[in-house]
């Protein structure tokens, strides 16, 4: 038998260690990606790693993300980053939290790291919801984002749960007897929200200084923190390049995708309210994968019922935290600006006092 | 360490699960994933009341799925940490998609598989059903004969894993083993903490995550172009395996005094007739192969602990000069010549010039009880088969079925 060669204990590593590039980073997901044309996902990767800088886990489910940045021997990743399976990872950083808190708490390790899981819609609202509902429930202390596109664009486009209703997908085509998708989407930022996790937010990269607010926010809040971002998808969408950001805002100037913020689904917070919403057709219109339904009254008058239902809820709440928060010697904003810290401190022990039965 | 309690070498009487607890207390791990599945569960239970009671530093991620714990247990070895998990059948299928990735990263987790018959139908009691599933899987497996074993196994299973950075399988019989009073000699915990030696997640893995100022990535795509390269590397990993595994047992034996190797056989030197098994049914075949010396037929046992890496050259040495062999498969890998011990065993000796008989039997499944008559019939129809007393149509049978 030939003498086997030894074999090399290297898993993967593909991480381009030149000199001359170092943090801080510029583009944190490093150029040369394989991301389409006008894809919204790298400004968002981007927003959220210049706001969590260097001493950052990261790590994604299967998915356009996933495939586009490290295809070995390359890696995009300028942070530690993982990915296992489609469905999976936030329970993958569930364990690599609880890696380093074993190591922080016998005094092994001394920085500050955190976690970030970046997923899109397919693995959190469908395949992988149940590994997020879990990480969420047990309260680890990492920010998982996903990135909505509304369908499975990496393996070329089909319904995802978070579809909305009319939209043509590969699996829900435009026949003459069904047209799109027949389902509303499901909204997973109230399902989030319902979790009571500390921090929920629903954001939109075209609003890039809400979204990294949002994102600083999240990364001075202790628990699971969850953000849904919008994302607009060139080639599913088949909005133009150019127009993918004129796209997603209108899709919050329409009230489809309202930009609101909850802690510990107890306080509520709308943070852009336009004055006068944009009729949700101009956002229908610059979607061919949707625009057909612009001819169908009937979905038409669906798709209105359910936004504008939505919004209305969004305002209750947010009437509900502003009273409770008077209530509690706070305005509600300042519960939103206060650090978290700060917010243990001040609020949870008010809160207690005027909700407890006495 | 918590606490040290276990500073002097005791013997207990204690169930399989009792002793994987222990031995989990005193491996002192830094990631446990855990979710219940019968017969696991009770094994868990006893763990947490040592968490509960702050006598293990271990953070304890209980999750909501098998899918998840091996997902957790992924994320924290590719961290660093000592990791480890314990599932059974249907619960080892639903992670499943999930072991071919931890052994092509080299990931040294440990799991405990507590034997069990594999649905449909349901059935909580042990066979190997679930253990023969991830034979492909990359990992290395080892099996237990009693609680003893299961505590030693375990034990040796974290160093292995770590010297050979392959994840390990340690399987231990549902009920048979798991939940049946046995005595064990326990380690102090001092002797256990010294073999495996300190967790320091700068050395468990050579990549950790945990390393932000040498940031890796875990999971890349790999194209037609490397793929293949990566899948080799991974292929030589488990042929170095076992050399690791044999020197992990040596130092082992010296500790505790034990006389373990990968494959152990009982009465072979002289035998012409043998059983090969794995799990608690050597003890069994040991019994009959001595009821058949006393009628001056020689018979012996192989008692396999390795099951993979499969050790191929220790097998044929010890079996090649044997007129006829009954493998005993606890398990039925449907559509196949016969089942996975067979396969590995007759594919070992294929070479051979000159082999032994071989032929299959499929029992215990579902927890069916296996006695010493059973092991005898196996011995005599392989010894019918042999002197031409009685034919056959097929490689394989069941042993113990009502028709």
């Amino acid at each position: 038998m030939a003498k086997r060669k030894k074999f090399v204990n290297i898993p993967v590593l593909t991480h381009l260690a030149e000199e001359s590039h170092q943090w801080p980073y510029e583009n944190p997901l490093a150029p040369g990606h394989r991301m389409c044309p006008g894809c919204s996902i790298p400004p968002i990767v981007n927003m959220i790693l210049l706001e969590y800088g260097k001493d950052t886990v990261t790590g994604s489910n299967t998915g356009c993300l996933e495939v586009t940045t490290g295809v070995f021997p390359y890696t995009a990743w300028t942070v530690p980053w993982i990915h296992v399976a489609f469905e999976n990872n936030p329970a993958v950083l569930s364990g690599a939290e609880a890696a380093y808190k074993a190591f922080k708490k016998k005094g092994k390790i001394d920085k500050e790291i955190h976690f970030v899981s970046i997923n899109g819609d397919g693995g959190t609202y469908d395949i992988g919801f149940q590994a997020l509902s879990g990480a969420a429930e047990r309260n680890h202390n990492m920010l998982y984002v996903c990135y909505n596109n509304e369908g499975y664009q990496n393996t070329g486009y089909q319904r995802s749960s978070a579809t909305p209703i009319g939209a043509f997908t590969k699996t829900t085509p435009v026949g003459s007897k069904i047209v799109g998708k027949e389902e509303k989407r499901k909204d997973l930022t109230l399902i989030m929200a319902a979790h009571e996790i500390p921090y929920t937010a629903q954001a939109n990269p075209f609003n890039y200084k809400d979204f990294t607010r949002k994102i600083r926010k999240s990364k001075d809040v202790k628990g699971f923190k969850f953000i849904n971002v919008l994302q607009s998808c060139t080639l599913s969408w088949r909005t133009k390049p150019e127009e993918a950001f004129r796209a997603l805002k209108l899709a919050t100037e329409s009230l489809y995708w309202p930009l609101y913020e909850v802690i510990e689904g107890r306080f509520w917070r709308i943070n852009v309210k336009p004055s006068k919403p944009k009729p949700i057709e101009d956002y229908i219109a610059m979607q061919p994968r949707w625009r057909h339904v612009l001819k169908m009254p009937q979905v038409l008058d669906k798709i209105k019922e359910e936004i504008y239902t939505k919004w209305d809820y969004l305002l209750r709440m947010e009437k509900l935290s502003k009273e409770l928060a008077e209530d509690l010697g706070f305005t509600l904003d300042e519960i939103f600006e206060m650090s978290w810290d700060e917010y243990q401190e001040k609020v949870k022990p008010k809160l207690k006092e005027k909700t407890y039965l006495s | 360490m918590a606490v040290e309690l276990i500073k002097e070498r005791k013997t207990v009487a204690m169930t399989g699960n009792q002793a994987i607890a222990e031995a989990m207390r005193q491996i002192n791990y830094d990631v446990v994933a855990a979710y219940p599945i019968s017969p696991q569960t009770e094994l868990m239970g006893f763990f947490a009341e040592y968490l509960a009671n702050g006598l293990v530093d271990t953070e304890f991620v209980t999750v909501e799925s098998e899918h998840s714990a091996m997902s957790a247990v992924i994320g924290a070895a590719a961290s660093g940490a000592r990791a480890m998990t314990a599932t059974a059948a249907q619960g080892l299928l639903y992670m499943y998609e999930n072991l071919p990735i931890a052994s092509n990263w080299r990931l040294p987790i440990t799991m405990v598989l507590v034997n069990r018959a594999l649905s449909a139908p349901l059935n909580i009691h042990c066979d190997h059903g679930d253990a023969m599933t991830a034979r492909d899987s990359g990992w290395i497996q080892l099996f237990s004969e009693n609680s003893q074993e299961a505590y030693h196994n375990l034990i040796m299973a974290v160093k292995i894993a770590e010297k050979a950075l392959l994840p390990t399988i340690v399987n231990m019989e549902g009920y048979i083993v798991s939940h049946t009073i046995g005595n064990v000699n326990l380690l102090t915990d001092k002797e256990v903490q010294e073999f495996i030696g300190e967790s320091d997640w700068r050395k468990n893995v050579p990549h950790p995550l945990l390393d932000t100022d040498n940031p890796v990535t875990y999971g890349a795509t790999a194209l037609p172009d490397y793929y293949t390269e990566l899948k080799y590397q991974q292929h030589e990993a488990t042929f170095e395996a076992k050399k690791y595994v044999k020197e992990v047992l040596a130092e082992f034996n010296e500790l505790a005094g034990t006389n373990y190797d990968i494959i152990e056989p009982y009465k072979l030197e002289d035998a012409d007739f043998a059983i090969v098994v794995m799990g608690s049914t050597a003890g069994v075949a040991r019994t009959a192969a001595d009821i058949l010396r006393e009628q001056g037929i020689k018979a012996g046992v192989l008692k396999i602990r390795l099951f993979r890496p499969f050790p191929v050259e220790e097998i044929v040495d010890a079996l090649k000069h044997l007129k006829a062999v009954a493998v005993l498969d606890r398990h039925d890998s449907m559509n196949a010549l016969a089942s996975p011990l067979f396969q590995d065993l007759a594919a070992s000796m294929y070479h051979l010039p000159e082999k032994p008989l071989l032929h299959d039997f499929i029992y215990g499944l579902g927890g069916r009880e296996v006695t010493v008559e059973d092991m005898l019939k196996a011995f005599n129809r392989v010894i019918n088969l042999y002197t031409g007393k009685e034919t056959r149509n097929r490689f394989v049978e069941y042993l113990q079925v009502r028709e």
